[in-house]
C-alpha cells in the first residue's frame, strides 16, 4: 500500500520536518514498517552527506560498537584522502550519520569510495538534500533524528508497508538518485519493467542500493535531467518508459513534481495555494497541515505537475 | 485488555485493534429530533458511535456532523431512513453500505464514496476521488464537482450523477444502473460493461471494450429530466447515450441447465 506526501513552500522556509511528520503520521495506517524523509534545508557551500554504517536491526551485538567506530574513522579518513575537508560529522543513532564537507570534485567517485567501507551506504549527497529513514512510524523516526526542528523549503516523505522486499533500511524510501546531487523520489505503486530498466541503467554505469523498483525512478529521472532535460519533461517521458501502476513525487534542489500513470490506479490529492503546495496519498494527511476546509483535487491519469520554490 | 495511547489520541489494544474503549463524545447538542456535534477532535470510531446511537437508539432523524476533517469511513452501514449532513469534507469510504439515509456533504469526499450503497441519496457539493459509487446497488449518488477514475466500477443498480468530469475507466464492468455525466469522460468509458446506461454530455476520450453508442428513447429523456428535477439540478444538457455492445461476455452461450430448458 504505502503512503507518500510532499510539501513545497513558495514563500520561504518553514518547519518542514514537523510538517511532514504530521502528514506522514496521519497515514500510519498505510504503512507502519518504515518512514523516510527527503528534506531540503538552506543550501550553502558545504556538501551534506547522509550515510549509514549498518542496518538498524543489525547495529548492535558483540563487537558492533567498536566496528561502527572503526568504520566511521575509515569514512572520515577516506573523505580526507579524496580531498573533502570535513566540517562536521554527527550521529543521532550510532549507525546513521550526517557529515558536512567542503568538496568540489565529482560526486560519484566520492559516493563509491565511501560505500567501499564495510556496511557503508550513502543515503543522500547534495548541497541541501538530506534523506533520513528508519524503521517505525513518523513520530518515532522524527524523534530519533530530531526532525521536529528541521527548517527548509520543501521535502517529501514516505510511510512503507513492506510487500515485496525486506523491512529494512535499504528498502525504505525515499531514494536518492545516485550519483546525482539533490534528487530524490518517493513512490507508491509497482513497476512491471523494473528489470529491463535496471539492466539499462546499470549498463550506463549506475549502481542501485536496493532491489526496490522505486529506486529506478529516481535514477531514471536524474539521468534524463543530467542530459539537459527539465524535470517536467523527464517526468512526462517516464509515463511512456515506465510500465506499471504508480504515483510518484520527485524533488530536486528547487522543484517538486508529481506524476500519475495512465491507469490512475494509485491515489494522490493535491492542495495548491500561492504560498504552499501539498500533496499526499490521502486528504487526511493534508488536513494536518491546512486545518480548514480547502479546495483539493485528485490529479487525473498521465498528469505531470511541477512547482518551483 | 489494557490499551495504549498514541500522540494522535487513537488508542490500540495489545492485539493492535484500534480504540477498544472509545468513549461516546460529550459535545452532542440535541434539539427535538435533530442533533449536531463537532467532529474536529473526535476519532473515527467516536463519530460513528455517536451517529449510530443518535439514529438507532435515540430516535434522532436529522444529524449534522461539523468538521469531519477528511476522516475515513464515516456514516458507513447506516441502515435506517434518516438525514445526515456533513458540514465539511469526509475522507475515504464515506457512506458505504448505507440503506436508506439521505446524506448531504458540503465539502469534498475521498475515494470510494458510497461503495456498495443499497438505497438512499448522497449529494456532494464539491468533488470526489476515484471509485465513487463502486458497486452501488441502488439509490442516487450525486457529485456536483469532478470525480476521479473508475466511477461506478461494478455498479449493480442505482443512479450516479456527476456534474463535472470523470476519469479513466468510468463504468468499468458495470452490470446495471445509470450514470449521468455532465462533463467530460476519460479513456475507456464503459469498458467490459455487462449492462446499464451511461449518459455523457461532454467529450468522451475513448470508449472501452464492448461499449457502444446507444439508441435514445423517450424513457431516457424522462429519466434524466426526472432526476434533475428531483435533485434541483437545473435543466439537463443534451447527452449521448452509451450501452453494452453485448459482444464480450458470451451472451448467446447458454448454461447447460438453460440449454435443457430451451431444447
Amino acid at each position: 500500500m504505502c503512503g507518500i506526501a510532499g510539501v513545497i513552500h513558495r514563500d520561504g522556509t518553514a518547519d518542514i520536518g514537523a510538517e511532514l511528520t504530521a502528514m506522514l503520521q496521519a497515514m500510519k495506517h498505510r504503512g507502519p514498517d518504515s518512514t523516510g524523509y527527503a528534506v531540503y534545508g538552506p543550501a550553502d557551500d558545504l556538501v551534506v552527506i547522509r550515510f549509514v554504517l549498518a542496518e538498524p536491526n543489525r547495529s548492535t551485538g558483540f563487537g558492533m560498537e567498536e566496528r561502527l567506530a572503526r568504520n566511521r574513522l575509515e569514512v572520515e579518513a577516506r573523505l580526507a584522502k579524496i580531498g573533502a575537508e570535513v566540517a562536521t560529522v554527527t550521529s543521532d543513532t550510532g549507525y546513521a550519520f550526517r557529515a558536512t564537507v567542503r568538496y568540489s570534485g565529482e560526486l560519484k567517485p566520492l559516493a563509491d569510495y565511501l560505500e567501499d567501507v564495510p556496511g557503508c551506504e550513502v543515503l543522500s549527497l547534495g548541497s541541501s538534500l538530506e534523506i533520513i529513514k528508519d524503521m517505525g512510524d513518523a513520530d518515532t523516526v522524527s524523534d530519533q533524528y530530531g526532525l521536529g526542528s528541521f527548517r527548509g523549503t520543501h521535502g517529501v516523505g514516505h510511510v512503507r508497508m513492506a510487500t515485496e522486499s525486506e523491512v529494512d533500511l535499504a528498502s525504505a524510501h525515499p531514494y536518492w538518485a545516485y550519483p546525482f546531487a539533490d534528487v530524490a523520489v518517493v513512490h507508491n505503486g509497482q513497476l512491471t519493467n523494473y528489470h529491463q530498466w535496471r539492466r539499462r541503467l546499470e549498463q550506463a554505469g549506475h549502481r542501485f542500493q536496493s532491489e526496490c523498483d522505486s529506486e529506478i525512478i529516481a535514477v531514471y529521472l536524474a539521468e534524463k535531467m543530467s542530459g539537459g532535460l527539465s524535470l517536467e519533461t523527464s517526468m512526462k517521458d517516464s509515463l511512456d518508459d515506465l510500465d506499471g501502476v504508480f504515483t510518484y513525487v520527485c524533488v530536486t534542489g528547487n522543484e517538486l513534481g508529481i506524476a500519475k500513470d495512465e491507469m490512475a490506479a494509485k491515489p494522490l490529492v493535491l492542495f495548491e495555494s500561492d504560498e504552499l503546495v501539498a500533496v499526499a496519498t490521502e486528504e487526511v494527511s493534508i488536513r494536518t497541515l491546512v486545518k480548514r476546509e480547502v479546495e483539493t483535487r485528485d490529479p487525473y491519469e498521465r498528469e505531470v505537475l511541477v512547482w518551483q520554490v | 485488555m489494557a490499551s495504549v495511547g498514541s500522540r494522535s489520541g487513537v488508542s490500540y489494544d495489545a492485539r493492535g485493534l484500534v480504540e477498544p474503549h472509545a468513549e461516546m463524545p460529550d459535545n452532542i447538542e440535541v434539539d427535538g429530533g435533530r442533533a449536531r456535534f463537532d467532529a474536529t477532535d473526535l476519532t473515527i470510531r467516536q463519530i460513528n458511535m455517536a451517529l449510530r446511537k443518535l439514529i438507532y437508539n435515540d430516535g434522532i432523524v436529522d444529524v449534522t456532523v461539523l468538521n469531519p476533517s477528511s476522516k475515513h469511513s464515516l456514516a458507513v452501514g447506516i441502515l435506517k431512513r434518516c438525514r445526515i449532513h456533513f458540514e465539511g469534507s469526509p475522507g475515504w469510504f464515506a457512506c458505504g453500505l448505507i440503506d436508506g439515509p439521505e446524506v448531504t456533504i458540503n465539502g469534498r469526499v475521498g475515494w470510494s464514496l458510497g461503495e456498495n450503497m443499497m438505497s438512499g441519496v448522497v449529494v456532494v457539493e464539491r468533488g470526489a476521488g476515484s471509485l465513487t459509487g463502486a458497486a452501488i446497488r441502488g439509490g442516487d449518488l450525486i457529485v456536483k464537482g469532478d470525480v476521479g477514475a473508475r466511477t461506478g466500477i461494478d455498479q449493480k443498480g442505482g443512479t450516479i450523477i456527476v456534474m463535472g468530469d470523470v476519469g479513466i475507466n468510468t463504468g468499468f464492468m458495470m452490470q446495471r444502473g445509470r450514470q449521468i455525466i455532465c462533463g467530460n469522460a476519460g479513456q475507456n468509458l464503459g469498458d467490459s460493461m455487462y449492462d446499464g446506461e451511461i449518459y455523457v454530455a461532454g467529450k468522451v476520450s475513448s470508449l472501452g471494450v464492448d461499449c457502444v453508442g446507444g439508441e435514445w428513447t423517450d424513457a431516457d429523456t424522462e429519466l434524466i429530466e426526472r432526476k434533475f428535477r428531483i435533485h434541483g439540478l437545473g435543466d439537463p444538457p443534451p447527452f449521448e447515450k452509451f450501452v453494452c455492445g453485448k459482444q464480450l461476455h458470451n451472451y448467446d452461450a447458454l448454461e447447460p441447465s438453460e440449454r435443457k430448458l430451451v431444447i
